[in-house]
């Protein structure tokens, strides 16, 4: 207990770190992946293409290599920036690519009458999007985006890997020096599940606020 | 030959085809298609299954495109795309089998939601005028309902509400009562009635046979992806020159 109470202030630092790159990478991949869903689904076929490339390049890359690319690669050629940035903003373009497919998905249930009728009214493509769209495939996204926000949140601890000191990498380097990992492992595991839950439960909130009778 | 039967308005083409082809694939779904339609005239197609009827409707508001020929509305041609194509569609109501209406929101959003966003009518001006349209199809007391508790002829008449909030010029209906049960198909065709009356553009495609004689000025009779007969409702029912229109409605009478 004491190894706790020692390096509270750490810990608490590290989760802190933790939760920064969360939530920022969170809000950022939402807001990119919505982006390029909408260039998926726009007119324009070079967008279109771009965003479908994207999207399966992040998908088909694991994370670790981007993060060690990032890390290793791009000051190589040039572009330097300090760690924690780097970590997120690696982490938002990866999630973004997930976040995309999560709102693809939801978009696909929006019946094609919905659009053909919006369109019809003379409303156009960004409108229709807008009004019609996205408001109908808010609930069928909610909970897919709220796993991929939870897959998020156990990916920041591959941050670790390249040297950023979040929470797996904090009780990492306690555990040297007290060899407890059981109790140390423990309890970092448990502030993950803390996180995982409390994304869970605000997904369902949302999920049950945006209803739509049908 | 655009002539409208028995009407005194002038007979300006409101909807003008010509030599209209369109192609899905190999099917040749539109052939060599001319068809004029005047202002305040009300043409009704019909034709068997799959013959082209839908996608005619259509290609009127570009929801298809064509292959070649030449679509005007109201002497224009239809833009290709963008803000025009918008625009375009806005002068042009249509009503969907599946009437189509908007899941997410009230019978009045429904109403309002283009005339707000689209004509930029105040929020309190197309509520004004969107509960007189409801009141004028039969459900002003259904405004704040939601399309899912509706029964199917009530969302059809929610439906004709919401194209007409537009101010269209012309109104195109695809099947419009072929989804109903047989006791709400009344309600709507009294509605496309009064509004074929007031004189409304409109093109219809139905097997009502009792709306085409009552509201239509011409039947065109498709087949094939071609029109096969013109004529007038009483022409076309009772004396039907092609072979094609006689098993047609040999067929149709039968059921
Ligand atoms: N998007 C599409 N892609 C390929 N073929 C299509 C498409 N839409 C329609 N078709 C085909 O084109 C033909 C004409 O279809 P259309 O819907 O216009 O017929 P219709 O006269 O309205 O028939 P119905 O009375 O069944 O509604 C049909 O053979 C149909 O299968
Ligand atoms: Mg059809």
């Amino acid at each position: 207990m004491e190894m706790i109470t020692e390096n509270a202030g750490l810990l608490l630092d590290a989760i802190g770190t933790t939760l920064l790159m969360v939530v920022v990478a969170g809000v950022g991949s939402l807001i990119l992946g919505v982006l390029v869903t909408v260039a998926r689904v726009s007119p324009i076929p070079i967008l279109r293409r771009a965003a479908f490339l994207y999207v399966q390049f992040f998908i088909n890359v694991p994370l670790l290599a981007l993060l060690l690319l990032a890390v290793f690669a791009l000051p190589d050629a040039g572009l330097i920036l300090p760690l924690l940035p780097t970590a997120i903003i690696v982490l938002t373009v990866y999630e973004s690519a997930y976040v995309a497919e999560a709102v693809r998905s939801g978009v696909n249930t929006v019946a094609v009458g919905q659009i053909e009728a919006s369109r019809a009214l003379g409303l156009t493509l960004w409108q229709t999007l807008r009004l019609v769209v996205i408001p109908q495939s808010l609930r069928a996204v909610v909970q897919p985006i709220g796993n991929v926000m939870i897959a998020l949140a156990m990916n920041t601890a591959l941050a670790a890997v390249v040297g950023v000191v979040e929470l797996t990498s904090r009780v990492n380097k306690i555990n040297l020096v007290y060899a407890q990992p059981i109790e140390i492992f423990t309890g970092a595991g448990i502030v993950y599940m803390l996180i995982a839950l409390a994304i869970g439960l605000a997904a369902g909130r949302i999920e049950r606020k945006v209803a739509i009778l049908r | 030959m655009s002539e409208k039967p028995q009407n005194d308005a002038v007979a300006r083409a409101m909807v003008r085809l010509r030599a209209v082809d369109k192609h899905y694939g190999e099917l040749h779904v539109l052939r060599d298609i001319s068809l004029d339609i005047a202002e305040r005239e009300v043409v009704v197609v019909v034709g068997p299954s799959g013959s082209g009827k839908s996608t005619l409707c259509r290609t009127i508001n570009r929801l298809e495109t064509i292959d070649s020929g030449e679509i005007l509305l109201d002497g224009e041609p239809l833009p290709v795309e963008g803000a025009a194509l918008a625009r375009l569609r806005s002068e042009v109501g249509m009503v969907f089998q599946s009437f189509n209406l908007f899941a997410h929101l009230s019978i009045l959003e429904n109403v309002t939601l283009a005339p707000i966003n689209v004509l930029k009518m105040s929020k309190a001006d197309a509520r004004r005028e969107g509960l007189e349209l409801l009141a004028r199809v039969g459900i002003a007391d259904k405004a704040d309902r939601f399309p899912a508790q509706l029964s199917g002829g009530q969302q059809q008449r929610a439906a004709i509400a919401r194209a007409l909030a537009m101010h269209p010029k012309v109104m195109l209906f695809d099947e419009p009562t072929s989804a109903l049960d047989p006791e709400m198909v009344g309600e709507v065709l009294e509605v496309m009635t009064s509004l074929a009356a007031e004189g409304m553009t409109m093109v219809v495609v139905t097997h009502e046979m009792g709306f085409a004689r009552r509201a239509a000025d011409r039947v065109v009779f498709m087949d094939a992806g071609q029109i096969v007969e013109e004529s007038t409702p009483s022409d076309f029912f009772d004396n039907p020159r092609s072979e094609r229109a006689k098993a047609f409605l040999a067929s149709i009478l039968a059921h």
